[in-house]
């Protein structure tokens, strides 16, 4: 199954119940599979006129209480900020998809990672976080999927599950777990006043008081996100002198070259975030009491490098490879990066 | 013995009032309140509010409501009916929100003829951000960023928004009505019942197009908005049933 694919019926299984999107290459698989299963598994399909508009009706179904998903690719989720600063301010949960392209601009439609600052410094106006996952394969896009609809729902956040063009149209072999049936009612949900209360979901709060009361209690939100939902894999780091830091596709590039570097006698590992906010910060601190040499990947320019550069607090050498525009680096080129640092490490040990 | 003006249950007691003096929304809000009522929808209605004067509305309303990102309204009133169907959802906008910034989402849920009832207050000008030309402002108006009187040579013209959607096959009723007098305001009633019927009947979108004062922002008093709606903007907007598809006939 392909990963676009994946994204869908993850979500359905996850008790997704609706879906707004806007076509948009290359994740346009991932609409179309939700307009055919999604109303036959009990949901709502819409294609929207913008994705401005897909993302607002996210919010609208999000606030009557249901599981719900849009999806888009970089220029679309561009349009979908002003959506997602609501939804953190509302405190609605809600799943966005990003399938990465290049950019900026229309860019391309290849794939490509040059959204991370976007996707991991909020991307809409006004002081929030937004969790971000970041699958390696497809079985992570199923796993991360069913993940995020909870991370979502626990924390009452939206959360975005950043992949690229090439997880979304890549194929591999997926394993579903059963699907979620009876989920708890949401109590905060807008349902009508009933014989109770009326409930009203603001946004504006004009008292500066209750607006910095409302902003330290987003804090302490995503001050708990940090310390349970940190998510990260180890990758032949027991006996590196040299790590990888890489995410996504970028990732599995990065473990193929250090399998190639292994036999030439390069004692290469990778860490891989698997959560970019919140990063994996103590991880990378505890490699660099042991390791002096990181290598950070990426399909950009440099920016997860930036994280990277944060977490190590001055310490350890951090160099960059980064391939952006959509160019997808081999395997022998990261081998070569590996092979040229660790050669440097070991000349300038001598 | 029948009490004629009885406090609506769904309207906030006590509550001080932020419009300005003679403003059209509190006797709108009012006759909403009423109608919730009246037609036993209170309970099982969510309303979503505008960006504008209106996002205060629920200091007034005593019922489940959100307030939507500027021009968003209707997309938020799709999410919500699309996945509780059983709720009675309906939108309150101004002409800013609903015929500018909103316009596709205008558009294309009357379009797809959501479900929902939009109550659209046309003041000619932007009320909140105070008083600037709003795409319903009249040819020659004053406003603060057309201070010479709206030129159509480089500020367009106005907006007839209800009339472009009007004659949409998902768009079963729309109204134009003016908040100009008792009688206006009787009207404005009805409209808005037949409005809401059409939503609780399941036939699909209605709109309501309200024609209210802004004394505030025109420079003028009450008595004086009330007289220029029906002699100037009532000219420009008339006002009467633009669509009616309850039969079933587009």
């Amino acid at each position: 199954m392909s990963g676009n694919h994946a994204f869908g019926e993850a979500a359905i299984r996850a008790g997704c119940r609706g879906y707004f999107g806007y076509p948009i290459t290359p994740q346009n698989e991932l609409g179309e599979y939700m307009a055919e299963h999604l109303p036959q598994n009990g949901g709502v399909f819409v294609q929207s006129e913008s994705e401005t508009a897909a993302i607002n009706m996210v919010i609208g179904a999000a606030s009557a209480g249901a599981r719900v998903m849009t999806s888009s690719s970089s220029p679309g989720i561009s349009l979908k900020q002003e959506g997602i600063s609501f939804l953190a301010g509302f405190q609605l949960p809600a799943v966005i998809v990003n399938v990465m392209r290049g950019g900026p601009g229309l860019g391309n439609i290849a794939p490509a990672q040059g959204d991370y600052f976007q996707a991991t410094r909020g991307g809409g106006h006004g002081d929030y976080r937004t969790p971000v996952f970041a699958p390696g394969s497809v079985q992570e896009v199923a796993d991360l999927t069913r993940l995020a609809f909870d991370v979502a729902d626990r924390y009452r956040t939206p959360v975005m599950i950043l992949g690229d063009g090439m997880l979304g149209q890549m194929k591999e072999p997926v394993e579903f777990p059963e699907p979620l049936t009876d989920l708890p009612e949401k109590e905060w949900a807008l349902k009508g006043r009933g014989e109770g209360d009326s409930h009203y979901m603001a946004s504006l709060i004009l008292d500066v008081m209750e607006m910095e009361r409302h902003n330290w209690e987003l804090v302490r939100k995503y001050q708990a996100i940090a310390k349970n939902e940190t998510l990260y894999e180890s990758y032949m780091l027991d006996d590196a002198e040299i790590v990888a830091v890489a995410y996504g596709t970028t990732a599995r590039i990065a473990k193929a070259a250090i399998k190639r570097v292994r036999k030439e006698g390069v004692p290469a590992g990778l860490l891989r975030p698997i959560t970019l906010w919140p990063f994996p910060k103590e991880p990378l601190q505890d490699l660099a009491r042991r390791i002096e040499d990181f290598v950070v990947f990426e399909m950009s320019t440099g920016q997860m490098v930036e994280d990277v550069l944060l977490s190590l607090e001055g310490k350890g050498r951090v160099a960059f490879h980064g391939r952006p525009g959509g160019v997808v680096p081999t395997p022998v080129e990261f081998s070569r990066i590996l092979y040229r640092e660790y050669q440097r490490q070991v000349k300038s040990e001598k | 013995m029948k009490l004629l003006n009885k406090w609506p249950v769904y309207y906030k007691k006590d509550v001080v009032t932020h419009y300005c003096p003679g403003c059209g929304h509190g006797i709108v809000h009012r006759i909403v309140a009423e109608l919730l009522e009246e037609m036993d929808l209170g309970k099982r209605a969510v309303c979503v509010n505008p960006a504008g004067c209106a996002v205060l509305a629920y200091k007034y309303f005593d019922i489940d409501m959100i307030e939507s990102a500027h021009g968003r309204g209707t997309a938020f009133a799709t999410g919500i009916k699309r996945v509780r169907p059983d709720l009675f959802v309906f939108t309150y906008q101004g002409d800013g929100d609903l015929s500018a910034i909103g316009t596709a989402e205008t558009i294309h849920s009357a379009n797809r003829g959501e479900h929902i009832t939009v109550i659209f207050i046309n003041n000619a000008v932007y009320g909140m951000t105070g008083g600037q030309m709003a795409p319903t402002t009249l040819l020659g108006q004053k406003t603060t960023t057309t201070p010479g009187g709206r030129n159509p040579k480089f500020d367009g013209y106005p907006l007839h928004i209800t009339d472009m959607i009007a004659p949409l096959p998902g768009v079963i009723y729309a109204e134009r009505v003016a908040i100009n007098g008792p009688a206006g305001i009787q009207k404005t009633k009805k409209a808005i019942q037949t409005a809401f019927q059409v939503q609780v009947d399941g036939l699909g979108y209605s709109i309501v197009e309200v024609l209210s004062p802004c004394p505030t922002n025109w420079k003028m008093t009450p008595a004086d908005s009330f007289k220029w709606i029906t002699e100037v903007m009532a000219k420009e907007y008339v006002p009467g049933v633009l669509s009616d598809k309850r039969g079933g006939a587009a």
